[in-house]
């Protein structure tokens, strides 16, 4: 079977909800994608930039301390964070930036809720000297200021977005609305393997280095596939780059770890495939935060890039497959893994992969030291002190 | 009750197609100015059941989502709503909404109850005809109309494809861009619609960025209705009922001197 169908559907899940005046455009780059993703110029400027400019392959690293610190199986992370920019969104924005280059659109707008996709985005369009706009929750400017400003070094214009819960739902909302219209000059460059097809599959197809790189990382340092791969799960980028390699290899364990905010009894959360149902946002069918009426519910992290009510649809077909199953963790649960890190192993994550370390070190406490967990860091923390110091004040 | 062709096959009538923002700012104001843009001229209401993500409405249609919504509205006030505009008044009526709140209620309940509160037509503005087999056969079983849009970025190949699966009328959207009030339409907009009309007998109105009898007439020259909403809005929000009353009577004056 493949995934996703011709009308972009993944099992139940994804498709092409979007305004009339999308269509074409939708069309015309899933086009442009299929013809790029075949010429061996586009693959190879692709392939070049990840080594040379973003600085791939990033290190399959063995944490021994925090390993051992825990008492179980052996913890290795996926360096994501020690790429140029500081996340795994650029190997997407690379991507996106030079298929709108070949595609000869001349502006980029972008949606970013952690700021780390903005910059990503910012970066290529001064790489690629193409005009850049970026759209941001108002809450989220606050408390990710640091990425406003690099937005703002690397030439692209932040537009503050005052609508809804003020973070990534209505920033995406606002980047769709300017590229309605001005879809003729403007390619979209979503960040998240979210949206109308061809969005998921090709975000999913340009974050799939990481998992190919982990593949083949652990069969030369281990000569044996991991037993867990362990990811965030907000829209779910990281964790779709890393996962989807390992669809077939039915022994390798695929877990989803979502933001379960404040509770997942509290309503202050963004586990939507744990606490969502099947619903249409942002132009796909997927698991959806939403009241009894249909009407999307605010959410809640203390991981900018995790508060988001939908996620994408592959991950929806992975767990109603069984293929991945998804948990949650709180933002509490997520600070302690992200000091746990700081500490065993001088490593700032990011709030968001904090998320998957948290319950990375809750199932290795449990697994024999043999058992292989991967954890995809999928980014650094700089941007995060703000909210960890916040965060250190209230507590005490 | 009339039907969509009782208001199209009136020959030289063009349409003044209005809408409204169910519970803005207020259920009553909704009941009591759908009432009289009845009364004013307009031959069909479309009435917008507020979603929260409403990615396809510039600010004017987002804030009056946004202020209906935190009244409580929901898609069963809504249809309570139209049934109640039902017994007071006998033009055409459309719901027009994003596809989530009509997903969640369950489309077959949604259409039933939507014929039962007297509606005739339902816009979805993130529905495309290509995702809009599901909704279409609900639809049909109540003998409910789906109108589709088009837009200046449809290609011939998209101007069939919603030629022959909307019903109705077509909804034309004049401008490559989101709902709300403009200077000035696209001077292509005459190359767009007659580009439409060569492939279909369907009626066609034009909406999005209307609000003056000028750019009414200019429509109206071309197509078969025209669509006014975030005008409507402002005026209901900002001044009672006579500035309302003469942006619709000006309209109305404007379509027939065509």
């Amino acid at each position: 079977m493949k995934l996703p169908n011709e009308q972009g559907y993944f099992g139940d899940f994804g498709g092409k909800f979007v305004p009339e005046t999308l269509m074409t455009a939708l069309k015309e780059l899933e086009q442009a994608y299929i013809e790029a993703s075949s010429d061996p110029g586009f693959v190879a400027r692709l392939e070049e930039l990840r080594h040379t400019y973003a600085g791939r392959p990033t290190p399959l690293y063995e944490a021994q301390r925090l390993s051992e610190k825990i008492c179980g199986a052996t913890i290795l992370l996926k360096r994501e964070d020690l790429l140029h920019t500081g996340a795994h969104k650029i190997n997407n924005a690379l991507g996106q930036g030079l298929l709108a280059s070949r595609m000869g659109k001349q502006r980029i707008v972008a949606e970013t809720g952690a700021g780390q996709h903005g910059v990503a985005a910012a970066t290529v369009c001064a790489l690629l000297g193409l005009e850049c706009v970026v759209y941001m929750g108002e809450e989220d400017l606050v408390r990710q200021a640091s990425n406003v400003s690099r937005m703002k070094l690397l030439g692209a214009e932040v537009r503050g977005v005052a609508s809804g819960s003020r973070t990534l739902e209505d920033a995406i909302n606002e980047a769709v609305r300017d590229w309605v219209t001005n879809v003729q000059n403007t390619h979209y460059l979503l960040g998240s393997a979210v949206g109308p097809h061809p969005y998921p599959i090709m975000v999913r197809t340009f974050q799939s280095v990481i998992g190919i790189e982990t593949r083949e990382q652990m069969l030369s340092q281990y000569h044996r596939l991991p037993d867990y791969i362990i990811a965030c799960v907000g829209g779910g980028s990281n964790a779709i780059g890393i996962f989807h390699p390992f669809r077939d290899d039915s022994d390798v364990k695929l877990v989803g770890v979502e933001a379960a905010g404040r509770g997942l009894n509290s309503g202050l959360h963004s586990a939507s495939l744990n606490r969502g149902r099947v619903g249409v946002l942002h132009g796909a069918k997927s698991y959806l935060l939403q009241n009894e009426h249909g009407q999307i519910r605010p959410t809640h992290s203390i991981a900018p890039g995790l508060d988001y009510p939908g996620v994408g649809p592959e991950h929806s077909y992975y767990k109603e497959s069984g293929r991945a199953t998804y948990t949650a963790v709180n933002d509490e649960q997520a600070l302690e893994g992200f000091h746990l890190l700081c500490e065993t192993e001088g490593i700032i994550p990011a709030l968001e992969p904090a998320h998957a370390l948290y319950y990375a070190c809750q199932i290795a406490r449990e697994l024999p030291q043999e058992n292989l967990v991967v954890v995809n860091l999928s980014g650094r923390g700089d941007k995060d002190l703000d909210i960890v110091l916040q965060a250190q004040e209230a507590g005490e | 009750m009339s039907q969509f062709s009782d208001v199209f096959n009136r020959t030289g009538h063009k349409a003044l197609i209005a809408y409204l923002t169910v519970g803005y700012p207020s259920l009553n104001a909704t009941l009591e100015t759908a009432v009289a843009l009845a009364e004013w001229g307009c031959d069909i209401l479309e009435l917008g059941i507020p979603f929260s993500d409403p990615l396809a409405d510039g600010a004017t249609i987002q804030e009056a989502s946004f202020q209906a919504l935190k009244q409580g509205v929901t898609p069963t006030i809504c249809l309570e709503v139209a049934a109640k505009l039902r017994q007071r008044i006998d033009v055409p009526l459309v719901f027009m909404t994003y596809y989530n709140p009509v997903f969640s209620f369950g489309l077959e309940k949604f259409c039933q109850s939507s014929v039962a509160a007297g509606i005739n037509g339902l816009i979805v503005p993130d529905l495309p005809p290509e995702e809009g087999a599901d909704l279409e056969r609900a639809a049909w079983q109540e003998g409910l109309d789906i109108i589709y849009l088009l837009t200046p970025t449809s290609g011939e190949e998209r101007i069939h494809l919603v030629a022959e699966r909307s019903r109705g009328f077509i909804y034309l959207v004049s401008l490559t861009g989101v709902t709300g009030v403009r200077e000035t339409l696209p001077f292509e907009l005459e190359n767009f619609v007659s580009l439409v009309r060569r492939e279909t007998a369907l009626p066609l109105c034009v909406g999005f960025g209307i609000s003056t009898p000028e750019q009414a007439q200019r429509v109206a020259h071309i197509a078969d209705g025209v669509i006014v909403g975030s005008r409507i809005l402002q005026l209901m929000k900002e001044h009672p009922t006579p500035e309302l009353k003469a942006l619709v009577t000006g309209l109305r004056d404007a379509l027939d001197s065509c």
